[in-house]
């Protein structure tokens, strides 16, 4: 093969593998759970290479300071018209990241989880492949098919294990996404109506040319496209569904959907800084408030639910809310303007607080089982259980005093699960030294930096973000450390059984974690150049744009001739 | 044709979000079924309204794009049929399953006053 076009293909790569793996999966019996195990992590794997490939050519592009962006012509159709997937350093962060979530989640699987139901592997290859192709493609349209490809691995992946709570909660998931698709399809379908195109960087070019009426369909469009991903980002008055969907899902499941808000969040940080950045003439900053404001009210939303859920999965649920809300609140700043600091910081919050939550997940059913074995049974029983352990003594400390558990009923794995319970949660709450410290002394130190006013006062949207922003690693902490001294320190029952392989993936995580704080300033800078190139959209759309201008030239089988020329002459002349 | 294809639309989409917004599960399937129709209907609206033109073009050399119809949106409409109707089928088959177990057909799988 020729060595050249190599590493085009290889954008294709981490949605082919998956999806090639999980249809080869369906051709075996279902009972050969161990071969199918083995195939996905043989694919996990190489879909894990594949992502540090493209890493490596995203980031090497950079440093020669030519085009930062690849593209991928399915079918070697011309630009505009065809489908294209897109890589920048942002997708192949996220396809990295997704990579690195699959493989603990795979692991913890094996624990048990993938025999209580049918197809779970196939179906968490599906749920992968939808979700590399959400964030390498560069088509709107196809955006909506990975969406719901990834959709229907994870109504699958929700529902597996069955139950009587997994389908009520299941029926009422499938539902919220079901109505959040269409949203998507009619913003879309006007996307499509107004400016002509389905190409992101298409109509990040057409938008800045749209005139009166169109402009207001447009934003139309952008309202009905900003609630279907906020539904999926789970951003406040939005959220309703996650902490019961997740709570309820098994853990290896809830653990791969850890990534599924930051779908949602990635679609939004693209789009709205891409389409409705600077550029966007009177679009430009549209949507920002919004981000901000409900960002805000997101991470105010998640930490009381935090600091009210008696259960340790539903904490992990409202823990994924405050992460997006932070992050959604960052993009709002950056679109307004508030410097490309502030949303590298984000960036790699993001990184950490997914891989976070995701081990949180995978944590929070074996902490939560009893000694028998079973899982704590309703919401009621772990009411009456913390009413009457919270009685009359603050932080139960008096108990722990009261009845020492002998050291010898203490395992290896209830230890190992108590310290990386602990770390987890310092991560969370945004204690040093783990990577949510780093993230959000980042994400503070460019906002006060870029944005102090004339008059030497940062604008009143910033404090309030700040204040939040602590606060919800203050609420954070508080939940969890309540959580942990009654589970770890104050329980004298006999700690339960927990499989190796389930702490396992909990300290991959977790390794994971500690190197990001390790290597915190690569990471970091990573992240802040992504940012860099966030924000400024040109980068993205010429790059995408480059072949189409070569596409004018020769106009018989050409699909816009004349409308790409005039609009390039009305840019010329703004 | 513009305002019986856009009360169409309008129809559709009302009683589609009313029927979601109702508590029994088979209210809500049918309430999506409509409001997927009133969407699909809406994007195919989006390639402009044409009577009598085809979506495609011959072969070779240059034609003239006005005397044809949008081909984009009725491929769009074609996939997003198709996962619209995949999808709902799979949330009637979870609709049966918690029918099944909780023996109502209540969404929050319990009657309001149990």
């Amino acid at each position: 093969m020729n060595p050249d076009t190599l590493p085009h293909h290889m954008i294709i790569a981490p949605i082919l593998i998956p999806l090639v793996a999980g249809a080869i999966m369906l051709f075996y019996n279902d009972r050969n759970r161990q071969t199918k195990l083995l195939m996905g992590l043989v694919a996990v794997g190489l879909m894990f290479l594949s992502s540090t490939e493209l890493m490596n050519d995203a980031k090497a592009l950079t440093g020669e300071g030519k085009t930062i962006v690849q593209l991928y012509r399915l079918g070697d159709w011309p630009v505009p018209v065809g489908i294209v997937l897109v890589l920048d350093r942002l997708a192949a962060m996220m396809v990295m990241l997704t990579s690195l979530l699959a493989i603990p989640s795979l692991i913890y699987a094996a624990a048990g989880w993938h025999g209580k139901g049918q197809h779970y592997h196939s179906m968490f290859q599906f749920l992968l492949a939808g979700v590399n192709g959400a964030f390498l493609t560069g088509d709107l349209f196809n955006l909506f098919v990975f969406f719901e490809v990834m959709l229907a691995a994870s109504y699958g992946l929700m529902l597996h294990g069955s139950g009587p709570d997994r389908i009520k909660a299941g029926l009422q998931y499938i539902a919220v996404n079901l109505a959040a698709s269409l949203f998507f399809l009619i913003g879309v379908a006007l996307v499509y109506g107004t400016t002509g195109s389905l190409n992101m960087a298409d109509i990040a070019r057409e938008v800045a040319t749209l005139q009166g009426p169109q402009r207001l369909l447009f934003h139309a469009a952008a309202g009905f496209l900003g609630v279907a991903f906020l539904v999926k980002a789970a951003a406040w008055p939005l959220c309703f569904w996650l902490p019961s969907t997740y709570a309820s899902a098994s853990p290896p499941a809830a653990a791969i959907m850890a990534i599924m808000t930051k779908v949602g969040v990635y679609v939004i940080m693209r789009l709205s800084l891409l389409i409705l950045g600077p550029e966007a003439g009177a679009s430009a900053g549209f949507g920002a408030p919004v981000l901000m404001i409900g960002g805000v009210m997101t991470m105010a939303f998640g930490t009381v639910g935090v600091l009210g859920s008696p259960e340790l999965a539903r904490k992990g649920g409202y823990l994924a809310i405050v992460s997006s809300g932070t992050v959604l609140a960052a993009i709002g700043f950056a679109q307004a303007g508030g410097g490309p600091e502030i949303l590298g910081g984000a960036l790699y919050y993001l990184i950490g607080s997914t891989a976070a939550i995701s081990a949180f997940f995978l944590m929070a059913e074996p902490v939560s089982r009893d000694d028998r074995g079973e899982v704590e049974p309703t919401e009621e029983a772990a009411r009456e259980h913390l009413a009457e352990r919270w009685d009359w003594t603050p932080m139960g400390l008096d108990s722990v005093e009261d009845t020492p558990g002998p050291s010898g009923m203490r395992t290896v794995s209830w230890l190992t699960m108590g310290i990386c319970f602990s770390l987890i949660a310092a991560m969370l709450a945004g204690l040093p030294p783990m990577p949510g410290f780093i993230g959000k002394f980042a994400i503070l130190s460019g906002a006060i930096r870029n944005n102090v006013g004339l008059n030497g006062q940062l604008p009143v949207m910033l404090w309030i973000f700040a204040t939040m922003l602590i606060l919800s690693g203050l609420g954070a902490l508080i939940g969890l450390v309540r959580v942990g001294i009654r589970r770890f320190w104050a329980d004298d029952n006999p700690p339960p059984r927990i499989f190796a392989l389930e702490v396992i993936p909990v300290v991959m995580l977790l390794g994971m974690i500690l190197m990001m704080t390790v290597r915190a300033d690569a990471v970091l800078n990573y992240t802040r150049q992504t940012a860099h190139v966030l924000i400024d959209p040109s980068i993205y759309r010429d790059a995408v744009l480059r072949d189409a201008e070569r596409l004018d030239a020769t106009p018989p089988q050409s699909f816009e001739p004349v409308a790409t020329e005039d609009s390039k002459k009305q840019e010329d002349a703004e | 044709m513009e305002l019986i294809f856009a009360l169409a639309i309008g129809v559709l989409t009302g009683s589609g979000v009313w029927l979601l917004l109702r508590p029994r599960s088979y209210q809500v399937i049918i309430g999506l079924c409509l409001l997927a129709y009133g969407v699909n209907l809406f994007i195919f609206s989006m390639g402009r309204l044409y009577v009598g033109a085809a979506p495609i073009m011959p072969k070779g050399g240059f034609v003239d794009p006005t005397a044809y119809a949008d081909p984009l949106p009725q491929a769009l409409v074609l996939t997003a049929i198709v996962i619209s109707f995949a999808t709902t089928a799979l949330f009637l088959v979870v609709m049966i399953a918690s029918r099944g177990i909780s023996g109502t057909d209540h969404v929050d799988g319990k009657e309001r006053d149990q």
